[in-house]
């Protein structure tokens, strides 16, 4: 970085229109582009606090509130929303459901969070090998992954754990292997496009080693996309995890998740309709916000999937 | 043309395989030994060493496969653990009510996606775009299965309008009248949301593109009435649409487990959560198979059609 930049960057009265400033400053990165980007997107911005908001109240909540998320008061079974020392009432065994909804939130999003980011993790270095090397590893991994793709997401998720059985460790498993193959085939399609480029060749001409062109030439220039991408799977997940937990198959009673939380409140649907449906609430939000930040930033790295 | 089909149904048999592969792993990745699976668990020894000997459980895993494979091929996908009965028995009358349910949920989220698509690509950037840019990603976000008791208890526990579950009166037998029709409303709606969501999502894209090519920008100097133009975007939109309708209609069929739980309709994703609540592994693997071959003929069948329907599309 010259000095120039350096200069205008402390000083922030010189950069004139932001818009402005991206066009001519040549010397600025593509990741400030993005930053910058990022941050004129208002919605994204919302979302973002929105998620950072819950997840605070998802590990802190639990530390202040009084209540024990498993003791449940018999007499004091689904008590309507802002009863007295009960905030948003209670279920149907007299817990407190802010409580549980919090505690919930723990392992919801564990479930949803994980099997993307170790499916992003293999996934990833499957695609890129595939799609660097070409030839028949390529044909092989991607014939694996175009049978995996047979199977619509929710059907092999529940193939897998209905297999496999309930358990936390059974819903990552079945869920990272859901997401393996789509991000295999984003992260094989990039870097296939990427290894024909010519700064690729001249590093090859130069004597580089494959390691050091992945390393060096191939990541930085794909690892975006398949970030971006993997982003939007969050929310799927997130889904699909308390749906499994939905159906039994993820944690056991009396854990608080959200997706059993509202297979179990479904007795109640009849005498507290608005307690009922409120994990599924918690699940919703978590959702819509990561779908809108994976969206807003698509659009600031200017990926086209 | 007709080499391209062929290969693409000669593709079509490797994931075939693959698929079946993967079924028939299922009970072997279930914990235990897989006899467990077919065997009741208070079957005799004698019974239990000649079901293995039947079902070829002493042989190596390849010679398993192919012996389960003929079976299959001969449309025996094994018998349920807990009623004894052959597991295409009792897959039959689920895949139908499936059907029903999913063709109709299909039916109103292409209908609603395409409508909100084009819509919205019509008033790009406008408010209207981006109420249903809005609405599409709802869509996309619900957690299908909570859309379905937020339903229920708007239209059945407050209005009291409408039934929460079931199939209606007359058991498996269906008719297209209201008393069957009316349990068939709120299912099919929530599970319409995500086709809804994502169809909109996709159409707008189609069409903005559309619109901004040369073509378009000519009729419009020609002075082309919007209606007429419209008609030319519609033709080029169409291919790609119906890809993507074809395929939703395939996750809709397989992922309606969870929809058909929260209404208890008598479907696929009905028995299979019985079957896993059950344990009962051949139930589940022999649905899951028939779900996925369904998805792999769709997704043949609406490639064939998108060939037929767009001829540029030569792919290598």
């Amino acid at each position: 970085m010259n000095d120039a930049t350096t200069q205008r960057l402390d000083n922030p009265n010189e950069s004139a229109p932001v818009n402005k400033a991206i066009s001519t400053n040549k010397s600025r990165g593509y990741w400030q582009g993005v930053a910058l980007r990022l941050s004129r997107d208002k919605t994204t911005i919302v979302f973002c606090v929105i998620l950072f908001l819950m997840l605070l109240a998802i590990l802190f909540g639990p530390l202040l509130s009084s209540h024990d998320p498993f003791e449940g008061d018999m007499m004091g079974r689904l008590k309507p929303i802002g009863f007295e020392g009960y905030v948003l009432g209670t279920d149907e065994l007299g817990r407190d459901m802010l409580t549980r909804l919090l505690y919930g939130g723990r392992i919801s999003w564990f479930l949803g969070i994980t099997p993307v980011v170790v499916a992003f993790s293999i996934g990833g270095l499957l695609g890129v090998i595939a799609g660097f090397e070409g030839g028949w590893i390529n044909t092989m991994i991607m014939r694996i992954t175009d049978v995996f793709f047979a199977f619509p997401s929710v059907l092999l998720a529940v193939a897998i754990s209905g297999a496999l059985g309930g358990g936390v460790f059974n819903v990552i498993l079945s869920l990272t292997l859901v997401f393996i193959p789509p991000i295999i085939r984003v992260a094989e399609a990039v870097t296939t496009s990427v290894r024909e480029l010519d700064y690729v060749e001249a590093a090859r001409a130069s004597g580089a080693s494959n390691f050091i062109i992945i390393r060096e030439h191939v990541l930085p220039n794909v690892l975006g996309p398949i970030f971006v991408y993997a982003t939007s799977l969050v929310s799927v997940s997130m889904i699909l995890a308390a749906g499994l937990s939905f159906l039994g198959l993820g944690t056991k009673p009396p854990d608080a998740e959200w997706g059993l939380m509202l297979n179990t409140l479904r007795t109640a649907i009849y005498t507290q309709p608005l307690i009922t449906i409120l994990p599924g609430f918690c699940i919703f939000m978590t959702s819509i916000c990561f779908n809108m930040v994976s969206d807003g930033l698509r659009s600031a790295m200017d990926v086209r999937t | 043309m007709i080499f391209y089909l062929l290969r693409r149904i000669l593709y079509t048999i490797p994931i075939a395989l693959g698929v079946s592969l993967i079924c028939f792993m299922l009970v072997h990745i279930a914990p235990g030994d897989p006899i467990n699976a077919i065997a009741p668990p208070d079957a005799p020894l004698d019974v239990v060493a000649q079901l293995k000997h039947e079902y070829g459980l002493d042989k190596p895993l390849p010679v398993q496969f192919s012996i389960w494979l003929i079976h299959v091929a001969q449309g025996d996908l094994g018998h349920s653990l807990v009623t004894g009965r052959s597991v295409w028995e009792e897959l039959k009358d689920a895949i139908g009510n499936t059907l029903r349910l999913s063709l109709v949920a299909a039916t109103i989220g292409f209908f609603l996606g395409s409508v909100f698509g084009a819509t919205a690509a019509a008033f790009r950037g406008t408010w209207i775009d981006r109420t249903l840019v809005a609405l599409a990603v709802t869509g996309v976000s619900l957690p299908h299965y909570w859309l379905g008791m937020v339903l229920v208890v708007i239209f059945a526990v407050l209005l009291n309008i409408l039934p929460a579950m079931g199939a209606g009166p007359g058991g498996m037998a269906w008719i297209w009248d209201w008393e069957h029709m009316q349990f068939l409303i709120l299912p099919a709606v929530t599970l319409s949301a995500i086709p809804m969501g994502i169809i909109t999502r996709t159409v707008r894209g189609i069409v903005v593109e559309v619109l901004n090519q040369d073509f378009v920008t000519t009729l419009r100097g020609k002075g082309l009435l919007k209606s007429h133009i419209f008609t030319h975007v519609l033709k080029n939109v169409a291919p790609s649409a119906s890809a993507v309708m074809g395929l939703q209609l395939g996750y809709l069929m397989g992922g309606s487990i969870l929809v058909e739980t929260v209404f208890s309709w008598p479907g696929t994703g009905l028995l299979l959560n019985n079957a896993i609540f059950q344990r009962d592994i051949p139930m589940l693997q022999g649905t899951i198979l028939v779900l996925a071959m369904l998805f792999v003929s769709l997704n043949l069948i609406v490639d064939l059609i998108q060939t037929t329907l767009d001829p540029r599309i030569k792919r290598s």
